[in-house]
């Protein structure tokens, strides 16, 4: 991507830019090592919208999002240059403290991983940490949830049963049910639906619609139907880098630039 | 981006089914300018017994739009098309609805046109007929080679020469009004020249949206409804960015 294109694309979308701004990332590089595998992103993530990152496979869709939480702090080779901010505020800045920021942006990924515990407790988990303890509050909460993942109908009758129990769609309603709990500002997606079946996967995404009412989604996933589906933006990547990004409705129709072309029409560039 | 590159895909199917659907609207595109040419012979040179090709042309017109669409409708089901893609599939739809009433058109000038004329028709409107006549051929054979091209400034030249039809068109149909004044008695014949006339003039419309069709198709730019003028400004405003 050249300096103007970059230009322009900010240029773009600060001119279009309807909603607020919930995470913007200037000049991100990230290496594993002496491998590069973020250059140069820049990108403003609008809030209360869903932002899907679309790629071929290790063009770095899935270390980008890791960023927003800090995952990759858990990556010893990891080096990040550059500025993340969350609603203002500096993820990097000495005075964060890493668990409260993935508090405030939760993470779903794509095998649901739910906990070896009750239903209840699964939803329960993060809340008795932030140190709820009263039953009727953790009971009120649990169930609003569990109602905002769309699962309530579905798992009101067997709360203490296993999580194992429910269906892969259901585990990752139920995972996002968790994530919710405790109030996140921002919700990251991993492929969310990638290992489920069509029906359950119809469910996340219009999940995923009531969802960004109140709160930002960014997601990733390989499935570029439900990119154009759910997503209000999209940014397409390659190779690490960038390559455009606007709204999902110019980029599925009208995309800028070839390389986004050919990647959504399935085009060998 | 004035290449699709349909050939490009990495499913080779899906490029044959693209490449299809293209061949088959300028096969269509062929017959409605067959229809067309003899429909103008009919009115024109008085040779009746042509009416009968324009009139039979229109069932394979009829069912090349039917099995387009059907083919189109597969492709948007099965291969969920984006970008460059979808505007051509839904060009296409566009464009074949356009060509199919244009078959219509060249039908209703050949049926009006083998009505006895009974010398209604005075050498100086014959003359103007052919000459209107051969603009509208002329658009249609330039908007089928713009389609095959994917070419904008084809297209564009199709748009710009509808406004010459359009004066073309009022100027003859003022010289049929003023001879029916002078001659009330040739009203009946001359009211079948003005249909068809008017027709003609409808044609030369079709050849425009389908102009506009490609210009869709090739800029994803929607040029409907908007004045040429601004459309040009528009279409060298992209290439300058580009």
């Amino acid at each position: 991507m050249t300096q103007q294109d970059k230009a322009q694309t900010e240029q773009e979308f600060s001119n279009q830019r309807p909603h607020p701004t919930a995470v913007t990332v200037t000049d991100l590089d990230l290496y594993y090592g002496e491998a590069q595998a973020l250059k140069e992103i820049n990108l403003v993530i609008p809030e209360k919208q869903v932002t899907a990152f679309i790629g071929p496979s290790g063009c770095g869709k899935s270390t980008l999002l890791r960023c927003f939480n800090r995952l990759n702090d858990l990556i010893d080779s990891c080096r990040i240059e550059g500025e993340i901010l969350l609603n203002g505020k500096d993820i990097h800045a000495d005075n964060i403290q890493v668990p409260e920021l993935r508090r405030e942006v939760g993470i779903v990924f794509q095998k649901p991983n739910p906990f070896p515990k009750s239903i209840y407790e699964n939803v329960a988990y993060g809340l008795r940490i932030q140190g709820m303890n009263k039953r009727r509050q953790l009971d009120e909460t649990v169930e609003w949830a569990l109602k905002g993942a769309a699962l309530w109908d579905e798992v009101k009758d067997r709360l203490n049963d296993s999580a194992f129990g429910l269906s892969g769609g259901q585990q990752q309603r139920l995972v996002i049910a968790r994530a919710i709990a405790v109030q996140p500002k921002c919700i990251l997606l991993d492929e969310p639906c990638s290992a489920l079946d069509p029906i359950s996967t119809l469910k996340v995404e219009e999940l995923i619609a009531e969802l960004k009412e109140q709160y930002t989604i960014i997601m990733v996933t390989h499935n570029m139907q439900q990119a154009a589906r759910v997503s209000d933006y999209t940014a397409f990547m390659y190779m690490g880098e960038l390559i455009e990004f606007g709204a999902t409705d110019q980029i599925f129709t009208k995309p800028r630039l070839k390389k986004t072309e050919d990647y959504i029409t399935g085009r060998y560039g | 981006m004035s290449d699709l590159h349909l050939g490009q895909h990495i499913s080779r199917r899906f490029n044959e089914e693209l490449e299809e659907v293209r061949s088959k609207v300028l096969h269509m595109g062929g017959v409605v300018e067959g229809q067309l040419a003899n429909a103008l012979r009919v009115l024109v040179n008085d040779e009746i017994e042509l009416a009968k090709d324009v009139v039979s042309a229109d069932s394979i017109v009829n069912s090349l739009e039917v099995d387009i669409d059907e083919e189109c409708t597969r492709i948007v089901a099965l291969r969920q098309p984006a970008a460059t893609d979808l505007r051509l599939v839904m060009a296409v739809t566009k464009t074949i609805n356009d060509l199919e009433r244009m078959g219509d058109e060249a039908k209703r000038i050949a049926r009006m046109s083998r009505k006895d004329m009974d010398g209604a028709l005075e050498d100086d409107t014959r003359s103007d007929l052919e000459y209107l006549g051969e603009l509208v051929r002329e658009m249609l054979r330039q908007v089928l080679d713009a389609f095959a091209r994917t070419d904008v400034d084809t297209a564009i030249l199709v748009v710009k020469a509808d406004r010459k039809v359009d004066k073309k068109y009022k100027k003859v149909v003022k010289q049929l009004v003023k001879q029916m004044g002078k001659d009330p008695q040739v009203i009946p014949q001359v009211m079948n020249i003005i249909w068809a006339v008017r027709s003609l003039e409808r044609l030369a419309d079709r050849c425009q949206n389908i102009a506009e069709h490609i210009i869709y198709m090739v800029l994803g730019m929607d040029v409907r409804h908007i004045k040429l003028d601004d459309v040009l400004a528009e279409i060298e405003a992209m290439s300058d960015e580009e």
